[in-house]
């Protein structure tokens, strides 16, 4: 803040409106390049191999701008999302299993560890449609029953932390404990098309890809919106005292159970996009160490930025395949390393660099960079 | 209920009792809060003065009875007194520090709008924002992070908070301490203005301030009311003096 003159401030008048507008539309302009890079770039450059990562990246980052919006606005810590990523990645992995048996078919697992029969909660899954209209139903309806009890409770902070993350320990111990019914710990695997479409396509492929990344992008601009709304204010003045929002006639708890559930749908969404192009969907996927990864991106990137959440999953889901698979034993240390100088130096994030290096470069910061620096613990 | 109810609201508080683990820092307290006057609430330190008006805000549970418009605000939740148009500052002041002064006061003016207008940006500044940015005299400092204001700088916001929630009851906890003269002068002057329609409550140690614009006081000692009356009233009362023992000559003193 320290380029920040008084006269800039004086009225609500000429000046300090043109750095709004800069504060505002310039995050446009951000996710307009990040678009073009992955919508643009990515497919015309990258072999399908690496841009069917990219996809499952994208996927993770969908999770992370939820978490952002939840933990980073909403001082949620929400170690859990692993469960919501797995609504989505599930819902969509019965109906192309489904659809991998055919009209009337059984998926093959069943045969294989049971007797046969498909339980009878499966069977509208079979509907593309109502799958869809699950993806988003499931994690909203879970998210806030969930949310509620959680959050009129007033529980915060470490406890918020640890209840949400024993949900996903929960919830991968019971898909691994139902064998005959989810896959167990083999999760669901070989499908053959998604609504109708060969995945081993290499089109397909691609589609998937682009919807992987157009709906990350969608996202983005819907966590911007949220952001400069009324909302996106309300929530921040919640997430840094809860008690004084109440006593402007404010529910706390409703406040943040929006954002509650907008992260789980997100997430939801994100693992149903997965499952197609990871071509499975397992409880390791789903459990709290995959919960803690979606974590770790966020505050990696920074988790009260709008583009630190989905750049910093991108990276560490690049780091995860690209440099383990060079520095099997050394990743895991490297890894290690970088969150402890990061949550040492940057607690912010490393999108808490850009003010700084913003305020270098000739011109004015905008007042929105206060919301992104100088934040205090979760 | 609204038009035979101007110029008569009121607050009736009778049997209020506080209860910390076996400590009762409230005790059986009877007091009557009416519109349109200014009501001095003072007692030394510990007197029990804050927890009152937390009891009356929801902050913390009381037994007894409070009614205000026939309902009784003990027991309900904290937002749901708010909505109902009684506000309160805090006695150390309470900003979201993050946000601009205009976003203090854009949340404050919330009170008063639908849901769903919270997913919109706000394009331009409400007029009630507006003018109680002039009124509290930080028009120049409405976009600047409110962690950045001074302490009584922040006293003011919260008093524009009351304000532009249009509160018919206010609670003013120490809100004058750490102001300026002319600042107090300010805040008695535009708190003599607003209160022919409100019901307004002022906890305050400075003598000389609640002489100068109090029109009834209640003196808290101890978890009691130790008396009620004017200024003339309170300020001849020897059980005032004795309670006020250090600072007997205060209470009296006449310039
Ligand atoms: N949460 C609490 N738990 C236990 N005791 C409390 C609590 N809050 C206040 N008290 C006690 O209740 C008594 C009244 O406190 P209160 O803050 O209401 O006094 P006050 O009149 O506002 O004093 P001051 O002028 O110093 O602000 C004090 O003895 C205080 O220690
Ligand atoms: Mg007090």
């Amino acid at each position: 803040m320290t380029t920040t003159t008084a006269t800039a401030t004086t009225t609500a008048s000429s000046r300090p409106k043109a750095a709004q507008l800069l504060g505002t539309y310039g995050s446009l302009v951000a996710i307009a390049l990040v678009a073009l890079v992955l919508l643009v770039w990515a497919p015309n450059s990258l072999s399908p191999f690496r841009l069917g990562n990219l996809g499952k990246y994208c996927s993770w980052a969908m999770a992370a701008v939820g978490i952002g919006l939840a933990w980073g606005r909403g001082g949620m810590l929400v170690m859990g999302q692993g469960v919501f990523f797995g609504l989505g990645g599930y819902t969509m992995a019965m109906h192309m299993k489904l659809e991998a048996a055919g009209p009337g078919g059984i998926p093959d697992f069943m045969t294989l560890y049971g007797d046969g029969t498909m339980p009878g909660w499966w069977a509208p899954f079979r509907s593309a449609p109502f799958t869809l209209f699950a993806i988003i139903a499931l994690p909203a309806a879970v998210s806030f029953l969930l949310g509620y009890a959680i959050l009129k409770r007033r529980v915060k902070g470490a406890y918020f932390a640890i209840l949400t993350q024993a949900l996903a320990v929960a919830f991968a111990t019971l898909l691994i404990a139902t064998i005959k019914q989810t896959g167990g710990f083999n999760g669901l695997n070989t499908f053959s098309t998604v609504f109708g479409h060969n995945l081993y396509d290499p089109g397909v492929k691609k589609g998937l890809y682009l919807v992987s990344a157009a709906l990350l992008i969608v996202f983005l601009v819907i966590v911007w919106q949220f952001n400069r709304s009324r909302y996106g204010e309300l929530l921040i003045a919640t997430r840094d005292a809860e008690e004084r929002v109440r006593f402007l006639g404010y529910d706390p708890a409703n406040v943040k159970l929006v954002a509650f559930v907008a992260a789980a749908i997100m997430a939801s969404i994100g693992g149903a996009i997965f499952a197609p192009i990871a071509g499975i969907i397992s409880p390791s996927n789903v459990d709290a160490a995959a919960s803690v990864m979606m974590i770790a991106g966020v505050a990696l990137g920074g988790r009260s930025a709008l583009l630190g959440p989905a750049l910093g999953a991108i990276a560490v889901g690049f780091g995860q395949s690209t440099l383990s698979e060079r520095f099997p034993t050394g990743w895991t240390y490297f890894q290690g390393g970088l969150f402890i100088v990061v949550i040492m130096f940057l607690p912010a994030g490393l999108a808490s660099l850009w003010p700084k290096v913003k305020s270098l470069l000739p011109g004015r910061m905008s007042p929105q960079a206060a919301l992104v620096d100088g934040e205090n613990g979760a | 209920m609204t038009a035979s109810l101007i110029g008569q609201d009121y607050i009736e508080i009778r049997g209020l009792t506080v209860d910390f683990d076996g400590f009762k820092a409230i005790d059986g307290v009877d007091l009557t809060l009416m519109q349109g006057r200014l009501h001095f609430l003072i007692g030394p330190n510990g007197a029990g003065k804050t927890t009152l008006v937390d009891a009356l805000t929801g902050l913390v549970q009381g037994s007894g009875e409070a009614r205000f418009r026939n309902k009784n605000l003990l027991g309900m939740r904290a937002h749901r007194i708010v909505q109902l148009g009684i506000g309160r500052t805090f006695q150390t002041a309470t900003v979201f520090e993050q946000l601009t002064v205009l976003q203090n006061l854009d949340i404050a003016a919330g009170v008063h709008r639908k849901g769903s207008r919270l997913l919109f940006a706000r394009r331009a500044v409400p007029e009630r924002v507006a003018q109680t940015l002039e009124t509290i005299g930080l028009q120049a400092l409405a976009n600047r992070p409110a962690g950045i204001l001074a302490h009584g700088q922040k006293q003011w916001l919260e008093v524009g908070m009351l304000l532009v929630q249009d509160a018919q009851v206010m609670f003013l906890d120490e809100t004058v301490a750490g102001m300026s003269a002319d600042e107090r002068e300010e805040t008695g002057d535009l708190l003599e203005r607003i209160v022919p329609d409100r019901t307004i409550v002022v906890i305050e140690h400075d003598m000389e301030f609640m002489r100068r614009y109090a029109d009834f006081v209640t003196v808290m000692h101890a978890g009691k009311v130790l008396a009620e009356g004017t200024v003339a009233e309170i300020q001849a009362d020897p059980q005032v003096h004795e309670v006020y023992l250090g600072t007997a000559a205060e209470v009296g003193a006449d310039e």
